[in-house]
């Protein structure tokens, strides 16, 4: 197995899956300002991800593209966090899944930015910039709702408390991440796990919330055995595709 | 036949119709094989999901054609990545001129966006708030003008 390709792979279906779930706010969203901000948050996401996708499938030279890894590969084959992955649940639940995945590629975007491939740096550095941008936004309305109403802050606290244990896989390692960092493509999952805490327990701080001990640590996505959830996302996303191989607008 | 540099150059962004792909800081290179008379143009995009970008190099084409210069190429790099510091004055003028607050200079070296005063486009006034900070393309954010209670948009700064 091509690490480079599994490694685009893992970065991209991050990317894609999370675009998909931010997706499904349009026209749901709490306040129109804030549809248009999630549309917005998951078309910078797309983006990321055709780029990566793109170049997975250069780095596999199978002969697929963008479209093919995105629509024709099956949920075992995905390898993005489970976080992305998990239902939106309510607003809170989506902006705390988006703090800690905005927090999270902000952190390691940085990194990339130094990697010694080409590629993959010059994708980084485009995409953290607007991570930046989402960080800041999920970080606002965390502090808004975890420092506002009795029925906010609960609300905003019971989203934290389900969504931590998912942020451990982000910087779980592995024998693919220890030859990438060994050869200067990736960071080393550690040191990106202390800057992510310092971010993220900052906003928890100036939101009066609590933040959770580990309970348990669910992993797997990054091997493609993910929850069920991924499976009926895909099958959303994939269906008009598969239904009409080829067709163009 | 025209200039393949001023042809592509006057591409104005399908967004953004004030202004063009050249005074946005998008177009990077346009280079021409001197035998083959092929031209290559490079551009890079604001963000990397932008959807203007299949237009973009549509239109390049469609105006290198019309420039007489039909064997063209389009190549879109990522880096180095775009900045609003790469807007032009000109077309900071004509965006401001269209109701489009112009973006702040990009702090060095940080990627962390401020909330410095935004002078409202048609009044002046810096007493102005945020509405939105996402708005009607990926680049703008919403804003309304306290003194005379106009919304507009505002280029974010990246």
């Amino acid at each position: 197995m091509n690490d480079l390709f599994e490694f685009s792979l893992r970065l991209g279906d991050d990317a894609l899956v999370a675009a998909q779930r931010l997706g499904e706010w349009a026209t749901r969203a709490p306040e129109m300002e804030e549809d248009i901000a999630l549309a917005n948050i998951a078309l910078d996401q797309l983006g990321a991800a055709r780029l990566l996708l793109s170049y997975a499938g250069e780095v596999e030279g199978a002969g697929r593209d963008e479209d093919a890894l995105a629509y024709l590969r099956d949920d075992r084959e995905f390898r993005n966090c489970l976080l992305v992955e998990l239902p939106n649940g309510d607003f809170a639940v989506t902006m705390a899944k988006l703090l800690f995945l905005s927090a999270y590629q902000r952190s390691h975007y940085d990194r990339l930015v130094a990697s010694s491939d080409e590629r993959i740096a010059a994708i980084a550095a485009k995409a953290r910039k607007e991570s930046a941008y989402h960080l800041d936004h999920s970080s606002l309305w965390v502090r808004r709702l975890g420092d506002g109403t009795e029925e906010s802050h609960r609300r905003m606290q019971d989203a934290v408390d389900a969504v931590w244990p998912y942020a451990y896989e982000l910087f779980a390692t592995d024998g693919l991440i220890d030859r990438l960092v060994e050869r200067g493509v990736a960071p080393a999952p550690a040191t990106l796990r202390d800057e992510w805490l310092s971010i993220v327990t900052a906003v928890l701080d100036e939101a009066t919330l609590t933040r959770p001990d580990l309970s348990w640590a669910p992993t797997g996505g990054r091997d493609g055995v993910h929850t069920e959830h991924l499976s009926y996302l895909l099958a959303e996303m994939q269906v008009l595709h598969r239904a009409h191989p080829g067709a163009k607008w | 036949m025209t200039d393949p540099r001023a042809a592509v150059a006057a591409v104005v962004d399908p967004e953004i119709r004030v202004i063009t792909i050249d005074e946005l800081g998008i177009l990077r290179a346009v280079d021409q094989d001197p035998a083959t008379g092929r031209v290559v143009v490079t551009i890079t995009p604001t963000y990397t999901g932008c959807p203007a970008m299949d237009v973009i190099r549509a239109d390049i084409r469609r105006a290198l054609t019309a420039a007489g210069h039909p064997d063209a190429e389009v190549r879109t790099v990522y880096r180095p990545a775009w900045s609003t510091d790469w807007i032009s004055d000109r077309g900071r003028e004509k965006l401001a001129a269209a109701g489009i607050a112009p973006p702040a200079p990009v702090r060095a070296g940080g990627v962390v966006p401020l909330t410095l005063a935004v002078r409202c486009p048609r009044c002046g006034s810096p007493e102005t708030e945020q509405i939105s900070r996402f708005g009607s393309t990926a680049c703008k954010a919403l804003w309304r003008c306290r003194s005379c209670s106009e919304p507009f948009d505002h280029l974010k700064a990246l």
